[in-house]
């Protein structure tokens, strides 16, 4: 198949990228862009883990074919917090309710996080659990998981 | 920020030291939240070329041919490998804790002749991207005569054959000799009852599947290898028996794995495939497989069925209890054949004065995927035994928590030397036992519940009693070495040969090593996963690690703390003996201005060896392996489960879950709740949601995560953790407790679920227990309820 040279808007930094049509966002940001933060673990829209934000929408990369994505404004894990060692408070929340064991669900599952309680900053117990059940995880049992996003709401929101 | 400052004083239990009992923040997170892990896929080789597999789509067949022709003229393709290229000589598959004279089927890296498996690899495609690969694989032409596929336990006696070549699909038994007192028993013992149980075969589903990158250099010839593995020293013997090299030419680097709960243990066929295949092109050569390969062939496990017949006296003591276990092993199961029935056999009896006491079994091959540990491997003793209790207690007109009271062993009975002659030193079964019924409020409870059912709705409670044989310690399994360095600076990095991945243990060895060394958490490193750096380990899995690790690190910190111990006294004129250390300092007793850091010493270790005093050699460092005192290290759990069925649509909502542990000291307590949670959740998805269903013909029928159920947020409960805590025997007084999560979680849903619905006469024997499954047990029952 032919390939395409795109610009990809990935955290603020403009990529030039040429991949074949069929190439997916993830495998784009990943094998192109050496973005490898952003996981694959089904590659069928369910678990969540290759979530990106899309013009701050929280999306599956894997659905996402990287042509669809020019233009628009991609934020990935890496682009959550400022490369200086500190952490956003939706990940700090992660470690300090032990949200994650093994970690390979974890940077979808944070930027799930992080795109729910921007759009909705107090949502109730239910609507936090429906919101976060696009994400899947083997190790936790969700628990420190429920317990990161309690801790973001209550100290006001997820950056 | 400073580690030691995320030390949560407010989590401290039972002051063991000044780290350990703290649950300590870990280490892992920082690299793993912001995208930084390292995991196989992300490794990059200069030069590496990608791999896929052909996987058969017949469940059993004979191969009539395979024409690669097509796929190998594809721009890209850079290599197509079917059974004739690979197979002829290639090293065995074995693993090392099962050893080559355990008894196992044919096996092969590729299928040669026929197929015995959905998802059986007939060829591997490499090639230039992933996506080439699969081209790759779409232009192989496969012609394979399907034959009828043998299927579940019907294979015992079925005259088609999974591995021919044996001449039975009967693996193995295990028989016990006559025991006519035991038959005494259960034909006059007042109360006599048989069930049989049956677990859904389930799949341990990392959220990284499997993955290998091998990277053969024929010049130095040296094979390196980035496994997604529990086990890099295990990756390590096997490619050396598979390729025929020494073991110092095979260089074994695992950074992060995404979870494994046992399937991760040992190397299957596929990943020697692509060790053969970086082998012939000596490249490097990346694998990583797809969701669909992970469902279909990447080990089960759980598909064991255990007919349990239980006598009991008038009052409810338990007189006798005969098990048989019928166990599905698949195609190749690792590691050997024998692994459940025999610790099966052994933890039976749990933790109840069971009385006379046999167990016999049959394990037999069929045409699926094959089963490998999960989490508990041997759990189906627990899984039965528990929902035996709950339904011997209905039988006989008592409350199930009265008929565990009145068997359950007690600190008066230890030590308890079981049926199966092993012995419980330390345990708290019945301590466990009334925390969560105490917390729950048993007999208030009750009375909700009767309220509840005379409104229509059905609440019902299920409890789950385990006892975990942690720290399995036998063969290869048995201990532990830690290596620990003092550099010239006075940091202190640990080298192990464990495969930590998702465990925390870069986070607590170093808790140990800190307190037993007299320094900082923050100057302590742990580092694995590199076998030309790490001594020999059997890796992380078997609940070992606390126990057996931790055990290594606890010796090996005393020793170099020993040698640091002379050094001071020297430089401080003072004797040995009074020399005390602390916060990375070592004292003289009662003085401590008279002191010297770790810093210092060390540089005079590395840097002035004339310094030293006479005795004491240059350099600062240990090493030491740890096995532990016996072959097991008993821990063990209380489940509780409040569920409420909705007799309509069959749904049950999980209302509470409380767990009381005792897994001794506890290292890190927030470490502890994690692993009881995730193997709770996924004891929880055993019984509602998740089952790797088979068709008649082999064909698997969940093959992607719209059918095959894992739990999510909005299925999972709230769990309430409680602690006992009686120390062990090993060091440092800790227990395992890495898969008693999954062990006591299955009955504990199950009996609540049964305990609800126990008015309408649902008996509740096989899993899963979906909507659609409970609707049809409670349709049948009111089917035959008297009018």
């Amino acid at each position: 198949m032919d390939e395409q040279t795109l610009r990809l808007n990935v955290n603020g930094e403009v990529r030039r990228v040429t991949v074949e049509p069929r190439v997916t966002l993830a495998d784009a940001l990943r094998d192109e862009c050496g973005l490898t933060g952003t996981h694959l673990a089904c590659e069928h829209g369910v678990c969540g883990a290759c979530t990106v934000l899309l013009d701050g929408e929280a999306v599956r990369s894997c659905l996402v074919f990287a042509v669809q994505a020019e233009g628009a404004a991609i934020t990935t894990i890496e682009g959550l917090s400022p490369s200086d060692g500190s952490l956003s408070p939706v990940q700090q929340a992660f470690r300090d309710c032990h949200g994650l064991q093994c970690g390979f669900c974890t940077p979808g599952f944070v930027v799930s996080m992080t795109a729910l309680l921007r759009e909705q900053p107090n949502p109730s117990d239910e609507e936090l659990r429906v919101g976060l059940s696009g994400n899947l995880c083997r190790c936790t049992g969700y628990q420190g998981i429920l317990g990161a996003a309690r801790q973001v709401i209550e100290a006001g929101g997820a950056g | 920020m400073s580690t030691t400052a995320d030390a949560d004083a407010g989590h401290a239990t039972g002051g063991a030291g000044r780290f350990v009992g703290q649950s300590v923040k870990r280490r892992e997170d920082p690299r793993l939240l912001t995208g930084r892990g390292n995991y196989v896929g992300d490794v990059l080789l200069p030069g590496t070329v990608h791999a896929a597999f052909l996987r058969s789509d017949v469940a059993r067949g004979r191969i009539v041919s395979i024409d690669t022709t097509a796929a190998r003229a594809l721009p890209g393709v850079r290599a197509v490998y079917t059974a004739a290229d690979l197979n002829p000589g290639a090293g065995p598959l074995w693993t090392t804790t099962s050893g080559p004279d355990e008894a196992a089927p044919p096996d092969r890296p590729l299928a040669e002749g026929d197929v015995k498996f959905v998802g059986d690899l007939l060829a591997i495609v490499v090639a230039d991207n992933r996506y080439l690969a699969e081209d790759g694989c779409d232009l192989i032409e496969v012609d394979i005569e399907a034959l009828p596929a043998v299927v579940g336990p019907g294979a015992v006696d079925a005259a088609d054959l999974v591995h021919p070549e044996l001449g039975t699909n009967v693996a193995y038994t295990m028989t016990e000799a006559p025991d006519p007192e035991l038959d005494e028993i259960l034909a006059s013992a007042a109360h006599v009852l048989t069930r049989t149980f049956k677990m859904a075969r389930n799949t341990n589903v990392p959220m990284e599947g499997r993955g290998l990158l091998a990277s053969w250099d024929p010049y130095a010839r040296t094979m390196t290898v980035y496994p997604s593995s529990q086990s890099p020293h295990e990756i390590k013997a096997f490619t050396s028996r598979l390729l025929a090299l020494p073991q110092h030419q095979v260089h074994v680097l695992m950074a992060d794995v995404g979870g494994g709960f046992g399937q991760k243990m040992y190397m299957t066929r596929d990943e020697a495939c692509v060790l053969l295949a970086s082998y012939r092109l000596g490249k490097p050569v990346k694998w990583i497989e797809d969701r669909r390969e992970n469902l279909i062939a990447a080990n089960q496990a759980r598909a064991d069925a255990m007919t349990v017949t239980m006598a009991l006296d008038e009052e409810g003591h338990i007189l006798a209890t005969k098990c048989h276990l019928m166990e599905e092993l698949g195609t190749y199961p690792l590691p050997g054949t024998n692994g459940t029935a025999m610790l099966s056999a052994m933890m039976s009896s749990g933790p109840y004065k069971m009385g006379k006491f046999a167990m016999t079994a049959v394990a037999y091959y069929t045409n699926t995927c094959p089963k490998a540990p999960f989490r508990g491997p041997w759990a189906i003793e627990t899984i039965a035994r528990e929902q035996m209790m709950d339904v011997a207690a209905r039988e006989l007109g008592l409350d199930p928590l009265e008929l565990r009271l009145r068997n359950v062993v007690r600190q008066e009975d230890l030590p308890y030397t079981l049926p199966s002659g092993l012995a419980y030193d330390i345990v708290s079964a019945h301590e466990t036992l009334e925390q969560v019924t105490n917390e729950l409020g048993w007999e208030a409870f009750r009375g909700r519940q009767r309220e509840a059912r005379e409104q229509g709705r059905y609440l019902g409670v299920g409890l789950g009693l385990c006892i975990e044989p942690s720290a399995v310690a036998f063969g290869l399994l048995a201990s532990e070495q830690a290596t620990i360095r003092m550099d010239i600076s006075g940091k202190v990095l640990v080298l192990m040969g464990t495969g930590s991945h998702g465990h925390s243990l870069e986070t607590t060895i170093p808790q140990v090593v800190a307190d037993h060394l007299g320094c900082s958490f923050d100057d302590v490193i742990f580092s694995q996963g590199d076998t030309d750096a790490t001594p020999y380990g059997a890796g992380t899995g078997g609940s070992r690690s606390a126990v057996i690790a931790g055990g290594a690190a606890t010796v090996a910190a005393g020793r170099l703390k020993e040698k640091l111990l002379p050094l001071a006294a020297h430089l401080l004129e003072a004797a040995s003996e009074d020399i005390e250390v602390a916060d990375s300092k070592a004292f003289v007793r009662g003085t401590p201005s008279r002191s010297v850091s770790f810093s210092e010493l060390a540089t005079t270790a590395y840097a002035d060896p004339f310094a030293l005093p006479p005795g004491v050699e240059a350099g600062l460092s240990a090493d030491a392996r740890y096995a532990p005192p016996g072959p097991f290290t008993w821990s063990n759990a209380c489940h509780l489960c409040v569920c409420q069925v909705d007799i309509e649509t069959g749904s049950v909502a999980l209302e509470r879950y409380l767990v009381s542990e005792d897994c001794g000291v506890m290292i890190n307590p927030m470490v502890v709740e994690g692993q009881i949670a995730g193997g709770v959740v996924q004891g929880i998805g055993n019984v509602l949601y998740e089952e790797m269903a088979y068709d008649g013909a082999g064909n698997p029928l969940a093959t992607t995560f719209l059918d095959y159920l894992v739990p999510t947020t909005t299925e999972v409960p709230t769990i309430e953790c409680f602690h006992i805590e009686t120390p062990s025997n090993a060091l440092g007084g800790y227990k395992g407790m890495g898969e008693g999560g999954a062990i006591a979680s299955p009955p504990a849903v199950a009996n609540a679920i049964a305990d609800a619905l126990a008015p309408l006469g649902v008996s509740i024997t096989d899993f899963p227990l979906g909507p659609s499954q409970l609707r049809a047990l409670i349709r049948q029952a009111q089917a035959s309820a008297p009018a």
